[in-house]
């Protein structure tokens, strides 16, 4: 009977907000044990909640959406999607890291554990004494991961900003907006860094567990998570050092296949269409019922065709939007033409690939209730991904993790909770 | 003293554009030997990408392709012949990772897929990358990086209200994709060496895209919760949270973008360095949008006044949310990118010494390295075929009159 890749390794985690817990949780759905490290004393983390007690101002308009029914709860902490699309197959524990008794609970749980990853800024472990050097010293086999934006070396190691920030210097907000705008576009919420960190991250993890199996040797990862974007959009960077060439945003375009986002019926509804050969060409034809422009000279081959886009995006448009969104996906699909919807949140959870891939995993938790939660991002046949313990709530497992992780003594903890160094569900205002 | 992380893995490589390649890279580049396989004549398509060194379309001066394809030694094999698929068998017994990224069902109509290659090698990891996974009704759909960004509902958000939705830049969501089943795969493996069994991996544009974090999970469970479809694409300049700057400014040589929020108006003050704004105090005046042009009176020509670079410097010396909008040229002669060694240069036999967008992450061990640029197309035949495989120079010969590499 096969067990999961990584039962049996042991992850700490204090990280926060998307990229880091993102790490941790792909780690653990391949079965690593992930013990976050919550705070009673401060405000957790802004994965949690970002506000402990949210105000009737902080829920109206859809400041209340990522909450079960809009409503806080009385443990609002337990119950915010931010947190629980990453807390399931997670453990909890509360430590107040900022006093020395805390300090050396939270290395004592560093001893005994395989990795240690946290996305803060940096600097946020060396004040509190816990940087790499102490934590390494603590457990030389540990495996040290680091995950601030720029890194902890060079000019911009002191830098603070979001996430859109590291994007800007990054160059990948000048590659994206509308090509016919005179300025760059910001308004977008999503963040590449946080996608591709978070992924790296855990890749780097299990490559570094692997390295420390073949040699014995921990190490330290200063993981600079803006550096991953980098490779990820070498055809702009290359086309400027191989070729002097400065790019800017092509929107939507392609450099060579003819493609659009199409307006369909609707309100807000969005089809995505490409045709990069005739074949292609050929197949949208068909699934226009060939109307006559398709037959027009101009359209009549790729280069041809690329040359007159707009034209051809006015004409698809015009098609398109007097149909549904999925309708079209469908129809191209249908005559070899690679086409997709504009999903919203809606539309996800109703796809039907999805489903019947059974990508989404109903979770039951106490303080939330039974939801639907999008899943795991692979299959694997022999040692299958599964859901083994809903979003973790606050101090959950502090016995657990006390007691036998780190082997305290009834005395031990009885005083430590008495000081409220270690605790369970206790708010108090910092 | 080992070389790299991987440099005891073997993985035999027949993926092809860019997210199966960026897959395999991620092992190339920390140590594995990745045998790519090319169809004989073309070759991967992804050596028709541009951009070309000086524009010069030639399949060896691919910049794409020679940044995707690093420390991989390349053959080139004919899987329709009987014989490249013989061959093959004989490549597969000999590794520990077997990649691929054809359209489902093309391995099994080629006689090598998972259940007839699994006698061969007990114990191999076979990684499948495709668009919308092995199974489902939308398994023969294509897909392009448009498309895909419109997959899993991210694409929804970017952009402006009364304008169409905007991918994101170039194909950022094929790397990411590629690094997902590069973390499948290392999954894999490990279970592999921790209990020698070997696996099939089943990777998904889609799913890699519809589970990614950022707004695309956190959105899908806060609909699930609350049933609200977050907004597409607000306007942002219609509101007005704070009556600090929040956005996109123009500077002397291009923009800044500021993001502050509302505790950082201390800092603001700190920046502006205007006594007349003192008045304001927070937090009751800071959110008072009658206040705001009083304000932007003086920010704009602060940015004015200051190139990007200089407006961001400030900024960030009083940790005020503020960093410079990079184009590509700034971010090659940025002065942190190169002290981190972000940018490498390579050395490639046909495209030169060109500069290449160097480690993604900074191991503290066994380090990110290029041992070899990108192979020229079937640049390793020999030293795969006669030195590894055992066959002569004149079966070599053979095998090219007969169309098999």
């Amino acid at each position: 009977m096969s067990k999961l890749p990584l039962e049996g390794i042991r992850v700490v985690d204090l990280c926060v907000v998307f990229a880091g817990p993102f790490a941790t949780w792909l780690l653990a759905s391949m079965g690593a044990e992930v013990i976050r490290v919550d705070s009673i004393h401060h405000h957790p983390d802004q994965g949690r909640a970002f506000a402990l007690w949210p105000t009737p101002e902080m829920l109206e308009g859809l400041g209340g959406t990522p909450l079960p029914n809009r409503k806080p709860g009385e443990r609002p902490w337990n119950r915010h999607a931010i947190f629980n699309r990453i807390g399931w197959n997670k453990l909890s524990c509360c430590i107040d890291l900022a006093r020395p008794q805390g300090k050396e609970v939270f290395k004592k749980l560093v001893g005994v554990s395989d990795i240690f990853i946290e996305n803060n800024s940096a600097g946020v472990m060396e004040r509190l004494e816990l940087g790499y050097e102490v934590l390494t010293k603590v457990n030389p086999g540990l495996i040290c991961m680091n995950m601030p934006s720029y890194g902890r070396t060079g000019p911009y190691k002191s830098y603070v900003g979001w996430g859109d920030n590291a994007e800007a210097l990054a160059g990948h907000s000048w590659l994206r907006g509308y090509p016919d705008e005179n300025h760059p576009l910001h308004n977008t919420p999503v963040f590449h860094m946080d996608s591709s960190g978070g992924v790296l991250a855990a890749f780097a993890a299990i490559m570094a567990l692997r390295y420390r199996r073949r040699t014995g040797r921990g190490q330290w990862i200063d993981f600079a998570q803006i550096e991953s974007v980098f490779p990820q959009l070498a055809e702009a960077f290359m086309d400027y050092t191989w070729n002097g060439r400065n790019q800017r945003t092509i929107g939507n375009r392609h450099p060579s296949a003819v493609q659009g986002c199409y307006r369909c019926r609707g309100q807000n509804r969005w089809v995505n269409i490409t045709i990069s050969s005739d074949e292609e060409w050929h197949g949208l034809c068909s699934a226009v019922g060939n109307a006559p422009w398709t037959n027009e000279e101009r359209f009549s081959d790729t280069l041809s065709r690329y040359r007159s886009h707009d034209e051809l995006d006015r004409l698809i448009e015009e098609w398109t939007s007097q149909h549904d969104n999925f309708e079209v996906f469908y129809i191209m699909q249908k005559y070899g033409v690679p086409a997709g919807p504009v999903e919203d949140q809606r539309d996800t959870h109703m796809d039907p690939n999805l489903n019947a891939r059974g990508f989404f995993e109903v979770i039951t938790q106490a303080d939330v209730g039974t939801y639907r939660y999008p899943g795991f991002l692979w299959k694997m046949s022999e040692t299958p991904c599964s859901y083994r313990l809903p979003p973790c709530r606050l101090g959950e497992h502090n016995d657990y993790v006390f007691k036998e992780v780190i082997g305290l003594s009834n005395a031990e903890i009885a005083q430590l909770e008495e000081e409220k160094i270690i605790g369970g569900e206790r708010y108090l205002w910092a | 003293m080992i070389e790299g992380a991987f440099s005891d893995v073997r993985i035999l490589d027949l993926t092809w554009h860019i997210s199966g390649p960026y897959c395999t890279k991620m092992f190339a580049d920390f140590g594995a030997d990745v045998v790519k396989v090319e169809k004989p004549g073309a070759g991967d398509p992804a050596r028709r990408m541009g951009p070309f060194l000086n524009d010069e379309p030639h399949p060896e001066k691919s910049a794409p392709f020679c940044h995707l394809n690093t420390n991989k030694r390349g053959i080139t094999l004919n899987l329709k012949s009987a014989t490249g698929k013989r061959v093959f068998k004989e490549l597969v017994r000999e590794v520990d990772i077997l990649v691929e990224s054809f359209s489902p069902g093309v391995m099994e109509r080629l006689g090598l897929d998972y259940q007839t290659l699994k006698p061969i090698n007990p114990k191999l990891v076979m990684t499948s990358i495709s668009n919308f996974g092995q199974t489902g009704p939308y398994r023969d759909f294509k897909l392009s990086e448009l498309i895909l960004n419109g997959l899993g509902h991210e694409m929804y958000e970017c952009g402006l209200t009364d304008r169409h939705p905007l991918k994101m830049g170039g194909n950022v969501t094929q790397y990411q994709s590629g690094l997902v089943a590069a973390l499948a795969t290392m999954g894999a493996l490990w279970a592999r060496d921790e209990q020698g069994l070997g696996q099939y991996v089943d990777v998904s544009l889609q799913e890699t895209q519809a589970g990614d974090i950022d707004r695309k999970t956190i959105n899908l469970l806060s609909w699930a919760y609350s049933g609200d479809v977050t907004y597409p694409r607000l306007d942002p300049t219609t509101t007005v949270r704070s009556i600090m700057p929040g956005g996109i400014f123009p500077c002397q040589d291009g923009f800044l973008l500021s993001m502050p929020i509302l505790p950082h108006w201390p800092r603001f003050l700190d920046l502006m360095k205007q006594p007349e704004l003192e008045k304001y105090h927070y937090p009751e005046d800071i959110v008072n949008a009658d206040f705001k042009g009083e304000v932007d009176v003086i920010w704009y020509p602060w940015c004015t006044e200051r190139n990007k670079r200089q407006a961001m410097e400030e900024c960030q010396a009083v940790k005020f949310f503020g960093t410079a909008i990079q184009t590509p040229k700034d971010a090659v002669e940025d002065p942190h990118f190169n002290e981190r060694g972000v940018w490498v240069q390579i050395e490639h036999p046909v495209a030169g010494k060109q500069i290449y967008p160097g480690a993604p992450i900074r191991m503290g061990e066994a380090p990110w390295q290029i041992r070899m640029p990108a192979p020229t197309l079937g640049q390793h035949n020999i030293e795969v075929y006669c030195d590894q495989l055992g066959y002569t120079r004149a079966d070599v010969v053979r095998l090219r009159e007969t169309g098999v590499i």
